[in-house]
């Protein structure tokens, strides 16, 4: 399993991708903190997290792309289904991997919490609640990425195909204020991933959201492993 | 050593499999052959855990591989037709990387040092894999089949891409793991199989249509013998004394081989050279070269094929080979 862990890894620095979604986080991570703390003189860092939460919707499928695609696209994939390791441990690696990178880009925030220490008094357990609830966010994005990359051979495809997810993910809610019917709408609410993150944002970590991103995070592992495993059978 | 019994497969509604069956030793080396979409590639995939069968079973060194894939994966080595390459890892950092995903417990450095040099790849050690041509590119794919050591060897067209001096380089290679090692490989060049197989089977249609030891598929595969025969004296009289030979089934004019003679194929149904040098000597007609036409596999391979599927598309992609 660490075998494929470091190679997964390894791979997103041998291309321009891990560079270029590094960059592109911590570019826009770094302007949103310019223009959200240092400018309007405050510690307060709920506004940063929030307006992230569109980046990532980006970032994450650029990330998961070629996970699995490109392996079936270069018919690596022969190399690991027919090695002694187990399917649901392939998924593993790849999702950690992944999930490596994604907390690589959060390591911004950490860096802006000590520019913010130095200027001022940052509080530290907001800014430690947010880097997790994004995390935790990102995990469940990155599942429903590698899901979609599972597939498709085509990692173009699969990155097009996850945005439009994620966006539509991120429109539940905007959904749910036009729709005034109560069931409906408590289900929404209950699917709403940005609702959720907002409250992380704004410092509330309750159990039930951070269960309800590791359940989609669940979920979504299972499912690839399945797509995987079913391809043998086809 | 390999079990395999009643494979099918189906792709879709095309049947790829047609219950495909054969046993292989420890130490045997068996050639797989057929034309094009005869279904080679797909057992191997199956041998090897990558595809899963409709129904049958696999087993290897007794071990089901659908029952317990780690263990039966463990004994297996696979070079699949594309060979699993990624081309953003150096040759080394790619070797390395199989070494762990296998689980090998043997001395990293030494064991992917003593496979480079097998292969021949030393000197490209460091160069990034999308950099290399086609033939070091098949030899590295042979290199991560060899990791680990395993016993059982799957490789699926081995020599493709290779250059003349290679691919002799790499059949020898073949015969002396066959040594130590259980081997099935795949191939389209019938010379390939002929020299480097002990058995062979032919697959058509996901048929097993020929299952055989090489000697006897090349030798007696055909139920007639052929002579080739040089005669000093006419053409007519000469082939009519032939013909009147016991056991002859069937004289073919040659042409004339040089002035004054004629050459002569000759078929019969069993060891008739005495005979004939009796008769041509008793009309007075010289025989100046009589020799046994042996059956090349090539032959019996065609024959097996298009005897049993006479269809135009069979044709071309045989001739293909």
């Amino acid at each position: 399993m660490s075998a494929i862990f470091k190679r997964e890894l390894g791979s997103y620095f041998t291309s321009p991708v891990g560079y270029a979604v590094l960059a592109a986080f911590m570019f826009f991570s770094g302007i949103f903190f310019y223009v959200q703390c240092l400018y309007t003189g405050t510690t307060n860092m709920s506004g940063v997290f929030q307006s992230m939460f569109f980046i990532v919707l980006f970032v994450i499928p650029l990330i998961t792309m070629r996970s699995f695609a490109d392996d079936r696209k270069n018919k690596t994939d022969q190399a690991l289904l027919t090695a002694p390791v187990s399917v649901p441990s392939v998924v593993i690696s790849k999702f950690l991997s992944s999930l490596f990178i994604f907390a690589l880009c959060l390591l911004s925030f950490v860096i802006e919490g000590v520019a913010l220490t130095v200027l001022a008094k940052a509080d530290w357990s907001v800014i430690i609640g947010n880097v997790f609830g994004m995390l935790i966010m990102g995990s469940a994005f990155i599942t429903i990425g590698l899901f979609i990359s599972s597939l498709t051979e085509s990692s173009i495809v699969a990155a097009i195909i996850s945005f439009v997810v994620n966006v539509l993910i991120s429109l539940v809610d905007t959904i749910g204020y036009t729709i005034h019917w109560a069931p409906l709408n408590s289900v929404l609410s209950v699917l709403s991933f940005q609702g959720k993150y907002n409250n992380f944002a704004l410092g509330l970590i309750s159990l039930s959201d951070v269960v309800f991103f590791i359940t989609v995070s669940c979920l979504f592992l299972f499912l690839t492993d399945r797509t995987v495993e079913r391809r043998r059978w086809m | 050593m390999i079990k395999v019994s009643n494979l099918t497969k189906y792709y879709v509604r095309n049947k790829a499999l047609d219950n495909v069956s054969f046993s292989l030793k420890e130490g045997e080396i068996l050639g797989f052959l057929g034309p094009n979409g005869a279904g080679k590639s797909t057992t191997m995939n199956i041998i090897t855990g990558y595809l899963s069968s409709d129904s049958g079973d696999v087993e290897i060194d007794g071990i089901n591989i659908l029952e317990n894939p780690t263990a039966a994966k463990k004994k297996i080595g696979y070079l699949p037709e594309v060979p699993p390459l990624y081309n953003d890892m150096t040759v080394k950092a790619y070797l390395e990387f199989i070494f762990r995903l296998k689980k090998v417990r043997l001395p990293m450095k030494e064991h992917i040092n003593s496979i480079c040099e097998k292969v021949r790849i030393t000197d490209v050690r460091e160069r990034l894999i999308k950099s290399l041509s086609k033939g070091y590119r098949q030899r590295v794919g042979l290199a991560q089949a060899l990791i680990g050591d395993p016993p059982v060897l799957i490789l699926d067209e081995p020599t493709v891409g290779l250059d003349p001096q290679q691919i002799i380089e790499i059949r020898r290679l073949i015969r002396e793991l066959g040594k130590k090692h259980t081997i099935i490989l795949s191939s389209h060049l019938l010379s390939e199989v002929q020299a480097v197989c002990d058995k062979i089977l032919i697959i058509n249609k996901g048929r097993i249509v020929a299952d055989e030891l090489t000697s006897s598929l090349t030798g007696t595969g055909s139920s007639t013998e052929k002579l080739r025969l040089i005669v000093e004296g006419r053409k007519q009289q000469v082939q009519s004394v032939l013909q009147k030979v016991d056991g002859v089934v069937k004289v073919t004019d040659m042409g004339e081989a040089e002035k004054g003679c004629c050459e002569f194929t000759v078929d019969s149904r069993r060891d008739v050279r005495r005979l004939i040098f009796r008769a041509l000597a008793k009309t007075d007609f010289s025989i100046l070269e009589m020799s046994p036409v042996e059956q090349s596999l090539e032959d019996t391979y065609l024959n097996i094929i298009t005897g049993k599927n006479e269809t135009k598309e069979e044709a071309t992609d045989v001739s293909d080979i």
